[in-house]
C-alpha cells in the first residue's frame, strides 16, 4: 500500500527538472541499510570507545587515563611487544603465503590442488582462539606430537622444552599459522591479474622466466604484497582469543592488557583504561590502514 | 603457463608448497593424534564419541550453524548489493566505503564489544535475546574480507558496459544487478560468503564477552573439563567447514550469463 | 525487481532501522513480584511462600560458579532438584568482575545473573549492584563474615596452598619448588593481575618467603626466581590440564583440590596438598543478589539454600570451610566426616585486608608481566 502512494507522490511532486535530482539522490537511497548497520554496529561503538577514554567514571571529561596509559612503562612495553609480533608475523606470513600462492597459481587454473587449498585457506585463516591454543599445545606443548619425539630422540634440542611456546616467540610461531592463508587469500587474485600478454610478451622478446619475475612479476607485485602485508599487521596486531589461551601469566601484550583491564577481579579494572588501551591500538591500525589504502591506489593503477 | 617452465622453478614450487603444508598440516595431525589418545599408549575414539553426549554442545552447533547462514545471508543481500551499487551508481563512495569497511580490522574485537554491549543490551530488553541477533555484529566483522572479495570481483570485469548493455536491452535495474553482475561476480561472492562462514564459527571473543552460548564459547568450556573433546570438536568443526567450502563451487569460471539475453 | 521496488524496500529497511533507534517502547522489564524487593524471608511472606515463588519462577541464572569449584556443582544439582528449577549456567569460568560486567550488559534483560559470589575487591566495588537481603540463619553468621545490610554475606573461605603430584618427591617447603625436579612444572591458577587465586597465591608465596602481606615484593621475587630457572609454568590449570599431567605442581585454594585428589586417585595419581605451618593465607567470597533480577524469588531461594544445611555441607564436602561451620558443629547439623576431613592448618589466619590487596594489585600490575612474561 505504502509503495504506490510513494510512488504517486514522488512522481507528481518531482515532475519537470525534478527527476534527475532526485535520481541522483534516491541513489543514495540504496546504500541506506549499509549504512544503518554500520553506523549502529560499527561507527557508533568506535565513537564510544574513543570518546570513553577521555572519560572518567562519571562521565566527564578528563586527559589523566589516556596521559597514564601513553607514558605507563608497562603498557608501552606492551605496545612494543604487540608491534613486533604483528611485523614479524605479518612479513613471514606474507613471504610464506606469497609464495604459496605463486606456488598454487602456476598450476591449473581449475585444478583440485587450487581449489583444496583455496577451501583450507579459508578455513584455516579464521582458525584461531581456543582451538589453535589446543592445536600447538598438542604440538609443541608438554607431552605434545612433536615435544615427545624430540624428547626421545634430542633431549638437548630446543623444541623438546616448550616453554618458549608460552611467550613471545609461541605467539609468533602460533599467529603465522593463520597469518600464511590469509595472505595466501588476498594475494592469489593478485597474481591471477598478471596478464598472460606480459609474460608472452616478455618471452617472445627472449627473456626468460626468471627475468621476466625479476623485471615485471616481482615489481607489479609489490605493492599489492605489501598491501596484503599491512593487512596481516592489523590482523595480528587486533588478535585476542588465541593469546588469551594460549598466555595465563603475565599480560604481555595490549590486547590482554585490554582484558586485565576489562575483567580483573584484584580491583584493577578500569574501563576508561580499557577504552584508552583500545584507542591506542586504534591509532596504531589506523597509521597501518592508511598506509594499506595508499598502497591499494597504486595497485589500482595496475589493475585497470 | 606450463611450457616453459625452468626445472629450477619447479623444485622451489614443490619446496614451498611442503613448507606451507607442514606448517600448517602438522598442528592439524597432532590435534587428531591428542584426540584419540586415552589413557598412556592407548587409542580410542571415546572423545569423538563424547562430542555426542553434549546436549549443551550440540545446542551450541545449532546456534552457530544458524548464526553462519544468517550471516551469509546477509552478506548475500546486504554488502554484496551494497558493494555493487556504489560501484556503478555512486563512484564518488568507494573510497569511504573502502575504509568503512577496513575499520572493523583497526578494531580487536576485544574493543569493538565494549563499544556495542550497551547496543546489545538494549537490543536484548525490546527485540530478542536469541544469540541470532549477532547476525549484526558477525557481519559487521566479515566486511573486511567480504568487500575485499567483491570489489577485487567487481574490478576484474567490466562491469559498467555489462550493465549499460543490459539496461539498453531493457533489463531493470533489479534484474541487471540480480540477473546480470551477480552471476558474473559469483566467484568473489562465494569467496565472501566461504569466508564469513569461517569467520563466524571461529569466533569467540565477542559471543563470549556477550554472553550468548556458540559453538567457541562452548568448546573452551568443555575444554577446561575435558581437553580431548575439544580437541575432537574443533577438529571436526574444521573438518566440516573444508568439506563445506570444497563442496560450494568457488571456483573462477565463469558462468555464460549473457546468454538470456541473447535468446 | 524494478529499481522503484528496490527504492521503497530500501526506504521500508530504513524506516526499521529508525524504528529501532528511536521508538524503544518504554518496556517495563523489572520483575513486579514482592520478592524483588523482600530483605527476608518473613518479609516476603515466609519460606514457604519464597519456595512456591520460585518454583513458579522455575528457573535461575547463576553465573561463574564452576562444579569443581569448592563443589558447586553438587549444589547447583541439589537445589535445581529441590525447587524444579532448570539452572542457566553462565561463564563458569568468569572473574567476579565478568559476573559485574554480566549484570550491567544484560540489565533488564532475562538473562541477567540472579546472584553472584564475588571476591572481596569487586564485592565492595560494586555495592549498588546488590540487593539487600537477609537470610534465615542471619543471627548465626559471625558479625565479621556479613555487611549490616544484606547486601554481602560471606559465604565460605579457604587457605592457600600448593598442590602437587606426589610422585615428583614430597615437597616440605616452597624452596624445593626450585630444584631440577620441577622444572617446567609450577603453575599458579591465574594471572595475578587479573585473578584472585593468583594473587593470593603471590600473598601465599611472600608469606612463605619470609614477608608479610604488606609487601607481596617477595612473593614476586620468587616467582621470578621460579621463572629463572625454568620451572614456572605459563599455563593456567584447570581440572584438564591437572588431569592430562600437564600442571602437576598447583598454587590453588585448598578446596579447589579436594576433587583432584580424589579424581586423581582413580587414576592411580596421589595428588597431595602441602601448605606449610604458619603460611595461613586465606580469603572469604562473597555471596550477593543482584538487584535486577530476573527471577527474584530464586535469587532469594537460592541464598537461602545455600546457607542451609545441604548448601553448606556441599562446600564444606569440597573441601572450603563455610561461614556456619562452627555454628553447625555445636547444632550438630555438620557433616562430621567434610569437617574432620579439612586439612590440618598451624597458625593463625592472615586474611589480607582490601587496603593491603589493592597495594599489592597496583604493584603486580607494574611488575608482574616482566617477573614472569615470557619475552
Amino acid at each position: 500500500m505504502t509503495s504506490s502512494v510513494q510512488e504517486k507522490g514522488t512522481g507528481s511532486a518531482l515532475r519537470g527538472a525534478g527527476p534527475l535530482r532526485w535520481r541522483r539522490h534516491s541513489a543514495y537511497l540504496g546504500v541506506l541499510p549499509f549504512g544503518i548497520l554500520v553506523l549502529v554496529f560499527l561507527v557508533w561503538p568506535t565513537y564510544s570507545v574513543v570518546t570513553g577514554a577521555f572519560q572518567n567514571s562519571h562521565g566527564s571529561f578528563e586527559l589523566h587515563t589516556v596521559k597514564a596509559v601513553f607514558t605507563d612503562p608497562g603498557h608501552i612495553t606492551a605496545f612494543k611487544n604487540s608491534i613486533e609480533i604483528s611485523a614479524i608475523t605479518a612479513l613471514v606470513g606474507a613471504i610464506l603465503g606469497s609464495l604459496f600462492a605463486w606456488a598454487v597459481a602456476t598450476g591449473k587454473p581449475d585444478g583440485l590442488l587450487r581449489r583444496t587449498t583455496l577451501s583450507a585457506s579459508g578455513v584455516l585463516a579464521q582458525f584461531g582462539g581456543v582451538m589453535l591454543t589446543f592445536a600447538f599445545l598438542a604440538t609443541f606443548g608438554f607431552n605434545g606430537f612433536v615435544t615427545t619425539f624430540l624428547a626421545s630422540q634430542f633431549p638437548n634440542s630446543f623444541l623438546a622444552h616448550p616453554d618458549w611456546l608460552y611467550g613471545f616467540l609461541g605467539l609468533c610461531v602460533v599467529y603465522t599459522f593463520f597469518q600464511i592463508p590469509l595472505m595466501f587469500l588476498v594475494f592469489l587474485p593478485a597474481i591471477d591479474n598478471l596478464k598472460p600478454q606480459w609474460r608472452e610478451a616478455s618471452s617472445n622478446l627472449g627473456g626468460t622466466t626468471l627475468e621476466y619475475w625479476r623485471r615485471i612479476g616481482i615489481p607489479v607485485l609489490i605493492p599489492s604484497f605489501l598491501g596484503s602485508a599491512l593487512l596481516l599487521f592489523a590482523n595480528s596486531f587486533s588478535a585476542y582469543a588465541t593469546a588469551a589461551s594460549l598466555i595465563s601469566q603475565g599480560s604481555i601484550i595490549t590486547p590482554l592488557e585490554i582484558s586485565t583491564a576489562m575483567s580483573s577481579e584484584t580491583g584493577v579494572a578500569n574501563a576508561s583504561t580499557a577504552k584508552a588501551l583500545g584507542l591506542g591500538m586504534v591509532i596504531v591500525v589506523g597509521v597501518v590502514m592508511t598506509l594499506y589504502t595508499l598502497m591499494r591506489r597504486r595497485v589500482s593503477k595496475w589493475e585497470q | 603457463m606450463s611450457t616453459k617452465r625452468s626445472p629450477f622453478l619447479t623444485i622451489w614450487r614443490w619446496a614451498i608448497m611442503l613448507i606451507v603444508s607442514v606448517y600448517l598440516l602438522t598442528p592439524l595431525a597432532a590435534m587428531l593424534d591428542f584426540s584419540t589418545k586415552i589413557g598412556r599408549g592407548k587409542r580410542g575414539l571415546y572423545a569423538w564419541k563424547a562430542i555426542f553426549q553434549q546436549p549443551d554442545l550440540i545446542s551450541s552447533i545449532g546456534v552457530s550453524l544458524e548464526l553462519a547462514i544468517l550471516v551469509v545471508l546477509a552478506v548475500l543481500l546486504v554488502v554484496v548489493p551494497t558493494v555493487v551499487w556504489v560501484h556503478l551508481k555512486l563512484p564518488k563512495l568507494r573510497r569511504p566505503l573502502e575504509l568503512i569497511c577496513l575499520l572493523p580490522l583497526a578494531f580487536p574485537a576485544i574493543v569493538l564489544v565494549v563499544g556495542v554491549s550497551h547496543t546489545y543490551n538494549w537490543i536484548s530488553i525490546h527485540l530478542s535475546e536469541s544469540p541470532l541477533t549477532l547476525t549484526a555484529i558477525y557481519l559487521v566483522l566479515t566486511l573486511p574480507y567480504s568487500y575485499r572479495s567483491v570489489a577485487a570481483a567487481l574490478n576484474s570485469v567490466d562491469v559498467h558496459t555489462l550493465s549499460e548493455a543490459a539496461r539498453t536491452l531493457g533489463a531493470s535495474t533489479g534484474r541487471v544487478l540480480f540477473g546480470i553482475v551477480m552471476p558474473t561476480i559469483r566467484a568473489g561472492v562465494m569467496s565472501a560468503a566461504v569466508i564469513s562462514i569461517a569467520l563466524v564459527l571461529g569466533e569467540y571473543t565477542i559471543a563470549s564477552l556477550l554472553n550468548f552460548q556458540t559453538m567457541q564459547v562452548e568448546i573452551n568450556l568443555v575444554g577446561q573439563q575435558d581437553a580431548s573433546i575439544a580437541v575432537a570438536v574443533s577438529l571436526a568443526a574444521l573438518i566440516f567447514v573444508f568439506v563445506l567450502l570444497v563442496i560450494i563451487p568457488t571456483s573462477t569460471k565463469r558462468t555464460k550469463v549473457l546468454e538470456p539475453i541473447e535468446s | 525487481m524494478s529499481k522503484k521496488r528496490l527504492l521503497i524496500s530500501s526506504i521500508a529497511c530504513a524506516a526499521l532501522g529508525a524504528g529501532l533507534l528511536v521508538a524503544a517502547p518504554a518496556a517495563d522489564a523489572k520483575s513486579t513480584s514482592v520478592w524483588a524487593h523482600a530483605r527476608s524471608a518473613k518479609a516476603g511472606g515466609g519460606l514457604k511462600k519464597l519456595a512456591a515463588a520460585c518454583k513458579k519462577e522455575g528457573q535461575m541464572n547463576i553465573i561463574a560458579d564452576p562444579h569443581d569449584w569448592a563443589n558447586y556443582g553438587e549444589i547447583i544439582k541439589g537445589f535445581a532438584k529441590k525447587y524444579h528449577v532448570k539452572m542457566n549456567e553462565a561463564n563458569p569460568n568468569g572473574s567476579s568482575q565478568d559476573e559485574i560486567n554480566a549484570a550491567n550488559q544484560l540489565r533488564g534483560t532475562t538473562r541477567a545473573p540472579d546472584a553472584f559470589d564475588l571476591g572481596s575487591a569487586v564485592a565492595y566495588a560494586n555495592m549498588n549492584t546488590y540487593a539487600a537481603y537477609k537470610v534465615s540463619e542471619w543471627k548465626n553468621i559471625p558479625a565479621a563474615f556479613k555487611e549490616p545490610h544484606g547486601f554481602l554475606t560471606k559465604d565460605y573461605g579457604g587457605f592457600m596452598a600448593i598442590g602437587y603430584d606426589s610422585s615428583l618427591g614430597t615437597i616440605s617447603s616452597l624452596a624445593d619448588l626450585l630444584k631440577p625436579a620441577f622444572k617446567g612444572k609450577v603453575a599458579l591458577n591465574g594471572d595475578p593481575t587479573k585473578a584472585n587465586a593468583g594473587l593470593m597465591g603471590v600473598f601465599f608465596a611472600s608469606v612463605a618467603n619470609g614477608g608479610n602481606i604488606n609487601d607481596v615484593s617477595t612473593g614476586v621475587n620468587y616467582f621470578k626466581q621460579l621463572k629463572d630457572v625454568g620451572n614456572f609454568l605459563n599455563v593456567d590449570p584447570t581440572p584438564a590440564s591437572i588431569a592430562s599431567g600437564q600442571t602437576p605442581v598447583v598454587f590453588d585454594w585448598d578446596y579447589n583440590q579436594a576433587a583432584t585428589v580424589k579424581e586423581l586417585a582413580a587414576k592411580g595419581i596421589t595428588w597431595k596438598v602441602f601448605i606449610p605451618n604458619n603460611v595461613l593465607v586465606g580469603a572469604y567470597y562473597n555471596q550477593a543478589i543482584n538487584i535486577n533480577a530476573p527471577h527474584p524469588a530464586c535469587a532469594r531461594q537460592w541464598l537461602e539454600y545455600l546457607y542451609s544445611p545441604a548448601g553448606q555441607n556441599a562446600w564444606l564436602k569440597g573441601g572450603s570451610r563455610p561461614v556456619l561451620a562452627e555454628y553447625m558443629a555445636k547444632k550438630g547439623t555438620i557433616n562430621k566426616a567434610a569437617y574432620a576431613a579439612l586439612p590440618k592448618v598451624v597458625g593463625t589466619p592472615q586474611i589480607p585486608s582490601l587496603d593491603q590487596a589493592s597495594k599489592a594489585s597496583t604493584y603486580l600490575l607494574a611488575n608482574w608481566a616482566a617477573a614472569v612474561g615470557t619475552r
